[in-house]
């Protein structure tokens, strides 16, 4: 049979109708948005224009509020470190969770090391945060607060429009990583009060290689990238037009066809979510069961170890992730590399039981059929697990 | 084997590692065993068990079993293919890096897979000793 890619909060397949949007951008309109006096500038400056109108409706933004990045990983790192270095020094507290992706959490470490204070909040088992304890949180000198819409890892939706209300009460900037929501969640910035929003193409079948910054007009921020006046001083270096057309395209088609994939998606869901939890002995699932990314199941097996279930899975042609201890970083250069999920940490999964996670993330391609292939393997491939744990066999003598 | 299998690449481990992940030798307990060591810890990431039956100092039989990743249950595996037939001493001088040479090497992050499995035996070899002084 076909492989079948359940790990779409990695990344998407590119839409054909967005690859055939970009294709002329490549070798027949190459022109350079800066150099817009000649006609091959001027078709690339009015495609670039073109996409951020686009991405812009996306979110409810007006198209100068969008700046084009490489990805979600440099629109977290302007966020954050853009905040920080446009703002006086009396602003010296970031608020942010523990489940934020690296790009955030990293972002940070440099910033506390030139005397900033960050605050991390907890999570409740289900992942979420409490707008409670942000509205505690924030002292007269933050500066920030950053709490993403949805975490890849677990699927839970964040209180974010609460949490943008209380940032906005208390004049503090909030900043929103909708990496793993954009064109998959209604995303208003708006409603959600969101000065700052990070957006990843390659999440909603758009080319990799291609995000954008969401800056509320009148926010400031220090350029991470040295150079020239891009992206209104944002963000120096040409643009990467074949991308940004490639990012406006996905965002127009996602902002028609988002309704209808999030309820095919909630369909695959619950059929999955029911079958693994009907058919599988000693699964947890993770995340909040309902407030919950479209698509996305995630749990973890006790005595079965995450990375062997991915690769057994995988040799039974079904792709899908894990934010286990042994697998987050394989290709990493030693041991040190290998940490445990921050996410399952900060959701109080017991350390000694679980050692990784299974994320089924589906995409709007995926079929009841895929689903029903992964509900016929899934059981053979934990049975067979256990039977080579000792920890399984422990656990039955003491049950006997 | 399904036509999915033929297809799939090892992604980062060796054809071998794969093949003994997928067919681990020498899985289960042995009752009664000379020998039996334990190493690691399941909030690790890994834990492997090792029985070994032994006869005027040669390793008859080894069964092994392993809570981990894919070199941990490929490690185990190797080894207890590695020391059946092998005397005590000859069993006691292997190292970590024959378990992964024989696996046609582990990625760098999983060297201590193999480090596992050369503590097993030998924590399994100490067990033995002190059941036979």
């Amino acid at each position: 049979m076909t492989p079948i890619f359940f790990d779409h909060i990695s990344t998407t397949p590119l839409d054909p109708r967005v690859f055939a949007a970009m294709r002329p951008y490549f070798t027949e309109l190459y022109g350079n948005p800066s150099s817009h006096i000649h006609d091959q500038g001027q078709e690339g400056l009015k495609a670039v224009d073109a996409a951020r109108s686009s991405v812009a409706a996306l979110i409810g933004a007006k198209p100068g509020e969008i700046v084009f990045t490489s990805g979600a990983t440099e629109s977290n790192n302007l966020a954050v470190k853009g905040a920080a270095g446009a703002s006086a020094e009396k602003w010296k507290h970031i608020v942010a969770t523990e489940v934020e992706h690296f790009s955030v959490l990293n972002a940070l470490i440099p910033l506390s090391n030139r005397g900033y204070e960050v605050t991390l909040l907890p999570v409740d088992t289900d992942g979420k945060v409490d707008p409670e304890d942000v509205r505690k949180a924030i002292r007269s000198d933050t500066l920030l607060v950053s709490v993403m819409h949805a975490n890849s890892e677990i699927g839970t939706i964040e209180p974010v429009a609460e949490i943008g209300r209380i940032a906005k009460g208390r004049g503090v900037l909030f900043h929103m990583d909708a990496t793993a929501s954009a064109g998959h969640l209604p995303l208003d910035v708006g409603e959600i009060g969101a000065d700052l929003v990070t957006l990843s193409a390659h999440n909603f079948y758009g080319p990799k290689g291609t995000g954008a910054l969401y800056v509320r007009e009148g926010v400031a921020l220090e350029s991470q990238i040295d150079g020239g006046f891009q992206e209104r001083g944002f963000r120096a270096g040409t643009e990467n037009v074949p991308g940004i057309v490639g990012m406006g395209a996905a965002a127009a088609i996602a902002r028609d066809e988002r309704e209808g994939w999030a309820a095919h998606l909630r369909r695959l869901e619950g059929k999955l979510r029911e079958g693994v939890g009907k058919t599988v002995e000693h699964l947890h699932f993770t995340g909040h069961p309902t407030d919950r990314l479209p698509g996305h199941v995630s749990f973890w097996v006790e005595f079965a170890e995450g990375e062997s279930l991915l690769l057994f899975l995988n040799v039974h042609g079904v792709m899908a992730a894990s934010g286990s201890a042994c697998s987050s970083n394989l290709r990493g250069h030693d041991e040190e590399d290998l940490v445990a999920s921050p996410v399952l940490r900060a959701i109080g999964v017991p350390s000694d039981i679980c050692t990784g996670s299974i994320t089924f993330s589906m995409g709007k391609g995926n079929t009841e059929g895929e689903v029903d292939h992964v509900l016929g393997t899934l059981p053979g491939i934990v049975k067979r697990l256990w039977e080579m744990s000792p920890t399984y066999l422990d656990y039955q003598k003491k049950k006997a | 084997m399904e036509k999915g299998e033929a297809a799939m690449s090892t992604g980062p481990y060796s054809a071998k590692v794969m093949e003994h992940f997928m067919n681990p030798r020498n899985v289960g307990e042995i009752e009664n065993a000379d020998g039996v060591g334990e190493v690691g810890n399941p909030a690790c990431g890994d834990m492997m068990r090792l029985y070994l039956k032994v006869e005027a100092g040669r390793i008859v039989d080894a069964k092994f079993r392993t809570f981990g990743c894919g070199a941990a249950i490929a490690s185990s595996s190797m080894l207890t293919e590695m020391i059946k037939g092998k005397t005590v001493e000859e069993a006691q001088a292997i190292t970590n890096q024959q378990v992964a040479e024989a696996l046609d090497g582990l990625p760098p992050v999983k060297i201590h897979c193999s480090v596992m499995a050369e503590q097993a035996v030998k924590s399994a070899l100490d067990d033995y000793a002190k059941k036979h002084p």
